[in-house]
């Protein structure tokens, strides 16, 4: 089938139905359905401008974000075959009240250089989230205003949810507060 | 640095330094700094940041001071750091975190069927709804549905829940103000929503009810007299309250027009729930974004007009009312059938078969350690909770643990208005503040 249409398609217009349906975009990048809710994949470059015309579309509100860390799960089936997968995710759920639809972005962030645009000019309900996935993940967000940790001590070391963490093994940290007596 | 640790952690683990959490001194941060610390992360118009700019403030006359997190008043370990010129609260920063035990690193340790009884301590008020916003995300995962009986359970049970969460806020808003009775009556009250829940679940809290499949147990025999009996107390009760605060000047003093937001500002902070509402915002997860069986039952969403702390009071006494229609309903149309799903993959074989079926027993055995396996995929769920929209968020790598569980939770979220409400109120209007916010912190730290 594939083959004649190739022979008929020689120097004439591929008819309408052979053709691959024009992939589904929404905002000029490929729609990906994971479970019946929409996902976007912007690339780090493309996410201040996306969010810009989102804002403008009606997606108001950033109800959730955070980050995930695929280290030692690097080969996840869910990417689009475009999308370089890289170490670190941070996942955006924005939501538009009047179509009441919701959307989810996923940008990926490499390990060697974990940053990535802030959200917080556009969305300030942002900031407690970024200063939540620094904490846990070490993802510097540039244009925080108060990029600090928000969850853990202040001089606690190490990023608690990146997968290399030990979890169980290391001694619970304590600032040096002396003793009553 | 003074940190205790035996050993070093091993791996690269970076050193960071990530700056202090408190709050600047004011003759420190600079100009726009202290725009935003003040004006409190809001994005303000140009005319808007012109006028705040004016606002001078002798430097020498202000003070910092902490408020809590001992302070009875801020519902558990919730730290505020406020700056203040004389009475009046200039800038505010909440320093949260006292609390938190790593419950999203713990969740990706746990099977699937022990995810629950970890969530459910996040929002020690209203734990249900955790459970079920975990268990739909499960579900979604593994795309199964379940049975229409556990639906309903489902929601009568967060109805349920949502009444008694409702309830501790009359009796916590109505202590921080000073009205000491009422804190006695919302107590006695909720005490009775959680007798049921107890009768139905075995625990009074952490209930570990819902699970992803279903629910842990069907509904015990006699449980329509149990929630008969509360819902023909509790109308003459919340009459009760209607006549001791709503008609009463002081507590409508206190609370008009104190803490105002509007609906944008909650967009754009992220804000939920009845603060949301308060503001006549119309959204409510449960009319608008449909989940377990809420398109088929009657209810109304309750919206303020002024957006202050009355209207945040006032809402979520109608949503008690609002509850207890949706309960009646879920009386009249709860179905007959399993509590669970059939699913040999996701239920256990029933405890008479594992005395006379040794694959039964393998089969229980292997559910209970192993656990089941979660194809691979990532999953968003939302759900209306009483503080606004509680989301889970799950990555699965194919294993019986979730990958990445996260949890989003609307108190956290909601906490970052509190610099907003504050400015410019008095210091005592704080509190009246903090309470109408309603923050569980065991929700906020995680």
């Amino acid at each position: 089938m594939a083959d004649d249409a190739a022979d008929i398609g020689a120097g004439e217009v591929e008819p309408e139905a052979l053709r691959e349906p024009a992939p589904e975009t929404l905002f000029g990048l490929p729609v990906t359905r994971s479970h019946g809710q929409v996902v976007l994949f912007p690339s780090r470059e493309e996410y201040p401008a996306l969010l810009a015309t989102l804002h403008e579309a009606g997606y108001h509100q950033v109800v959730d974000l955070t980050g995930v860390d695929y280290l030692v799960h690097p080969g996840r089936a869910s990417l689009p075959t475009d999308v370089t997968a890289e170490r670190f995710e941070v996942v955006v759920g924005l939501i538009n009240h009047r179509e009441r639809s919701r959307l989810r972005l996923r940008i990926q962030v490499p390990a060697s250089d974990p940053r990535l645009a802030s959200a917080f000019e556009l969305y300030p309900g942002t900031e407690a989230m970024e200063r939540e996935t620094f904490d846990m993940f070490g993802i510097v967000f540039d244009g925080h205003p108060d990029l600090t940790r928000i969850l853990m001590p202040e001089d606690w070391i190490g990023h608690p949810l990146r997968k290399d963490y030990d979890s169980g093994r290391i001694p619970v940290q304590f600032k040096g507060a002396p003793a009553n007596r | 640095m003074t940190t205790t640790h035996d050993a070093p952690p091993s791996g690269p683990v970076e050193r960071t330094d990530e700056g202090a959490q408190e709050l600047t001194s004011a003759d420190v941060a600079a100009g726009a700094a202290r725009l935003i610390e003040r004006g409190c992360v809001l994005r303000m118009s140009e005319s808007e940041a012109a006028v705040a700019s004016e606002e001078q403030v002798p430097d020498d006359e202000t003070m910092i001071i902490n408020m809590g997190p001992q302070h009875p008043s801020t519902h558990g370990v919730l730290r505020l750091m406020l700056e203040l010129h004389g009475e009046t609260v200039l800038r505010c920063k909440p320093i949260i975190g006292y609390l938190h035990t790593g419950m999203e690193r713990t969740g990706e340790e746990l099977t699937y069927l022990q995810g629950p009884t970890n969530v459910t301590r996040m929002d020690y008020a209203s734990p249900l709804f955790t459970e079920l916003a975990f268990s739909l995300t499960v579900e979604r995962l593994l795309d199964i549905e379940v049975p229409e009986r556990a639906v309903w359970i489902r929601m009568l049970m967060t109805e349920m829940n949502r009444i008694s969460s409702h309830l501790l806020f009359m009796a916590t808003n109505g202590m921080d103000l000073g009205a000491v009775s009422m804190m006695l009556y919302g107590w006695r009250e909720r005490e009775e929503a959680l007798r049921f829940l107890q009768e139905v679940t075995g625990l009074r809290m952490n209930h570990n009810y819902i699970r992803p499949g279903g629910v842990a147990a069907d509904l015990p025999d006699g449980w329509r007299d149990g929630v008969l009996r509360l819902l023909d107390m509790l109308p003459e009760r919340l009459q009760e309250y209607d006549t001791l605060l709503n008609q009463q000047p002081i507590w409508r003093e206190r609370l008009q027009g104190i803490g105002t937001i509007t609906a944008e500002e909650c967009l754009a902070l992220g804000v939920t729930g009845p603060i949301l509402r308060a503001t006549g915002y119309d959204w409510d997860l449960r009319r608008d974004m449909p989940y377990l069986a809420f398109d088929q039952v009657d209810f109304d969403v309750v919206v303020g007009s002024y957006g202050d702390c009355f209207d945040r009071y006032a809402i979520r006494l109608a949503e008690i009312h609002e509850s207890m229609r949706i309960v009646r309903q879920c009386l009249e149309k709860m179905p007959k059938g399993d509590y669970r799903i059939q699913d040999k993959k996701v239920t256990p074989p029933p405890r008479a078969r594992i005395d006379e079926s040794m694959e039964a027993l393998i089969h229980h055995f292997k559910i209970f350690t192993e656990g089941f396996k979660v194809p691979e995929g990532e999953a968003y769920c939302a759900i209306e909770s009483p503080r606004g929209e509680l989301g889970c968020y799950i990555v699965s790598d194919g294993t019986s643990k979730p990958y990445r569980m996260h949890i989003r939770g609307p108190s956290f979220v909601n906490i970052q208005s509190l610099p907003h409400l504050m400015h410019g109120g008095l210091v005592a209007d704080g509190v009246a503040i903090i309470s109408s916010v309603d923050p569980i912190l065991g929700e906020v730290d995680r």
